[in-house]
């Protein structure tokens, strides 16, 4: 199945917090004037440099929080979102330590707590609805589709208005892939988004080591086992060696009477 | 003697010290519980969003089951390689580790935001995660220490059939257990793999599980031998010096494969310009490495201060700090670089931490007052055994009646 995600204009975007409501809407969140993710803010609007820059979480192709969840928890569906399951969630929250755009959040305040962050609307997705952020969009900067007509869509904008655009597609490649794809008029970093990151997906540094595990169970076992069968003889045959000198040792008449025997 | 000099008044006053110091501690980390458990991690911890995992994780986990390493590094030492010698600290070191692993899981109680959920992994898999591993190997450690340690148990209530089970299994058992740790001491260093820009260049390696396992290797005879010498002052049983000399000689081994790996990775990585950055991650990186390795290898090598009580008393003390600023400098230092955000443990952290501390002391007291967890070569001892019986039915006084012995 063809993943969804959402093309980011953010040459577009005029900074009216319109999706930043809807998501409120969704989420049953307070609408604050605070411009930031947290518990209760899934999708924001950041200014940097004079940009507004819609912020929200990635998608990840390969999540790196679903990755890292223990009790799977985070999962990256058909459809493309990366959803959230509070009733399998421990609380661990090695997902925020873990997730390289540092987009899942927490109810600190809450003695039954949650992590919050976007689900793209999974839920209105498989009902055939768009997003409510991209549904709010007055100014066509946020796009909803298919990862392939998302990136036609870009290509179409670099050729049609050249002089506005950074000619790259943020998401492609960034941590192996996202289903939120940027544009913006200006290098990426300036804009506040996260240049550093390799191209292959984070989970495969720790599966380089996790994959290993059966393998070192196997002769770990046998190597152990094998040093113990070594010790034990060796073991064996000094306890023996010291019991033979110590009977000598005491009872010397036996030992004469031994020799006579054999001969 | 000093303590001869020292009035039986004074004594007493000493342990209402040390006992009021423990109800406070238990008074304060009640308090804490009680906030952290009505009003949530954001009322009783200085965590936030920046700062996911603090205190808790860095020292009471990280820290946690790394000092308790000293279970399975002496346990295949006497069971697997058959090194007779470290027998008489087979049990103190097995008592400590289960101890050490049992709060380990209550401080996990608190650390996590669903406490509640804590067996899910059980059910719930997810073999990618590091974290599913580390809990699965916590767990299945936590029993096999359990069972290490029964026969004293059993041999206390005198049932020889279990004792005898259990006899027949302990080998492959304390195999079981040095697998077990050895994974998970590592997979908590793989914790931080998935992080390479989050983490200062400095403490990130693609060897961080092995420096993990070394560092935990080092650690865990350390522990053993401080263990040793608070035990031999408390309960005046001590373990031969001989032995703690030999213990010395592995942490000095493993800290020295550390020691190459560490100059491997600034070699590799190119490292030289953060290495002589002296800000305040590479002073902390330098306090870690001169006092935390190259300091005790030292002191371990010569043969004159590992043989001594001081020399080896204060290796061990250099290897834990070192240990423990080492993780604290993964887990907090590096991650507040990245993040910007300062973060300090609130007092309420630090309070549930001591008391769990303290409730570790008070169950490692109980179960040598109970258990024959020291050598009995040493109650057979004369003048000392009498002192025994007398500690063992007053308990706080013996101090005290050791005097008047
Ligand atoms: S951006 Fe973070 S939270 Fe979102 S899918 Fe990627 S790793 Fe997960
Ligand atoms: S906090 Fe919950 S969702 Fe996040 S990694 Fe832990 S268990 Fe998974």
């Amino acid at each position: 199945m063809q993943h969804y995600g959402i093309l980011i204009d953010t040459t577009l975007c005029i900074g009216c917090y319109a999706c930043e409501e809807a998501c409120a809407d969704r989420w049953g969140f307070p609408k604050t004037d605070v411009h930031e993710l947290s518990s209760t803010k899934n999708t924001t609007v950041l200014t940097v440099n004079d940009a507004y820059v819609p912020r929200m979480c990635m998608h990840c192709d390969v999540p790196t929080c679903a990755s890292v969840c223990p009790v799977g928890a985070l999962e990256k569906t058909d459809e493309g979102p990366v959803t959230y399951d509070v009733s399998k969630c421990i609380g661990c929250r090695y997902c925020m330590q873990a997730c390289p755009f540092d987009v899942p959040k927490y109810q600190w305040n809450s003695a039954n707590p949650k992590v919050s962050k976007c689900d793209m609307c999974h839920d209105r997705i498989v009902a055939g609805k768009k997003p409510a952020c991209v549904e709010a969009c007055p100014a066509e900067a946020r796009v909803f589709g298919t990862l392939e007509e998302l990136k036609q869509i870009a290509e179409k904008r670099f050729a049609e208005n050249p002089a506005n655009y950074f000619p790259q597609i943020y998401g492609i490649k960034e941590a192996g892939g996202t289903s939120i794809l940027y544009l913006a008029s200006k290098p990426f970093a300036e804009i506040g988004l996260k240049g550093n990151l390799p191209d292959h997906p984070l989970p495969s540094l720790t599966w380089a080591v996790m994959s290993k595990i059966p393998n070192y169970v196997f002769w770990g076992g046998t190597l152990l086992g094998g040093i113990y069968w070594i010790t034990n003889r060796r073991k064996e045959v000094r306890d023996l060696e010291a019991k033979l000198e110590q009977m000598e040792n005491t009872n010397p008449s036996r030992r004469i009477s031994n020799h006579e025997q054999e001969n | 003697m000093t303590s001869l000099l020292k009035t039986p008044l004074g004594k007493i006053h000493r342990m209402t010290f040390w006992t009021a110091v423990f109800w406070i501690i238990m008074a304060l980390g009640l308090t804490a519980t009680v906030i952290r458990f009505t009003q949530g991690l954001g009322a009783a911890t200085n965590l936030s969003d920046k700062f996911p995992w603090g205190f808790w994780i860095g020292f009471d986990v990280l820290c946690g089951v790394g000092l308790a390493a000293g279970g399975f590094v002496v346990a295949a030492a006497v069971y697997i390689f058959h090194l007779d010698y470290y027998k008489p600290i087979l049990r103190p070191a097995v008592l400590t580790a289960f101890l050490g692993y049992v709060l380990v899981v209550v401080a996990l109680l608190f650390d996590l935001g669903r406490p509640w959920q804590i067996w899910h992994p059980l059910i719930m898999w997810n073999p990618h995660s590091v974290m599913f591993e580390v809990a699965w190997c916590v767990m299945f450690y936590t029993t096999v220490l359990a069972l290490e340690f029964s026969p004293i148990v059993f041999e206390r209530f005198k049932l020889e059939k279990p004792q005898k089970i259990l006899h027949a299994i302990i080998v492959p058992l304390v195999i079981l257990g040095v697998i077990l740790s050895s994974l998970h001491q590592s997979s908590l260093g793989s914790l931080y793999l998935i992080v390479p820009e989050k983490v200062y260049p400095l403490w990130y390696s693609s060897n961080l599980p092995y420096l993990f396992f070394l560092t935990a290797i080092a650690v865990g005879p350390a522990m053993v031998t401080i263990e040793s010498f608070l035990s031999s002052r408390t309960f005046r049983r001590e373990i031969e010096l001989p032995i703690l000399s030999k213990l010395g000689k592995v942490t000095a081994v493993a800290l020295s494969v550390y020691l190459v790996l560490k100059i491997e990775d600034v070699v590799n990585d190119h490292l030289w310009s953060y290495v002589f950055t002296f800000n305040l991650e590479g002073l902390l990186y330098w306090a870690e490495i001169i006092l935390g390795a190259v300091v005790p290898i030292i002191l371990l090598s010569y043969k004159k201060t590992n043989r001594s009580k001081k020399g080896l008393f204060y290796s061990a003390l250099f290897v834990v700090l070192g240990f423990i600023l080492n993780r604290m400098n993964l887990s907090v230092t590096s991650i507040e670089h990245y993040t910007g955000a300062h973060y300090f443990p609130s007092w309420m952290e630090i309070s549930i931490t001591l008391m769990i501390v303290a409730l570790g002391f008070a169950g490692f007291r109980l179960a040598v007052k109970y258990l024959p967890v020291f050598p009995k070569e040493k109650e057979a001892n004369e003048p000392l055994s009498k002192t025994f019986d007398v500690v063992e039915f007053i308990g706080d006084k013996h101090e005290h009646t050791t005097v008047l012995n």
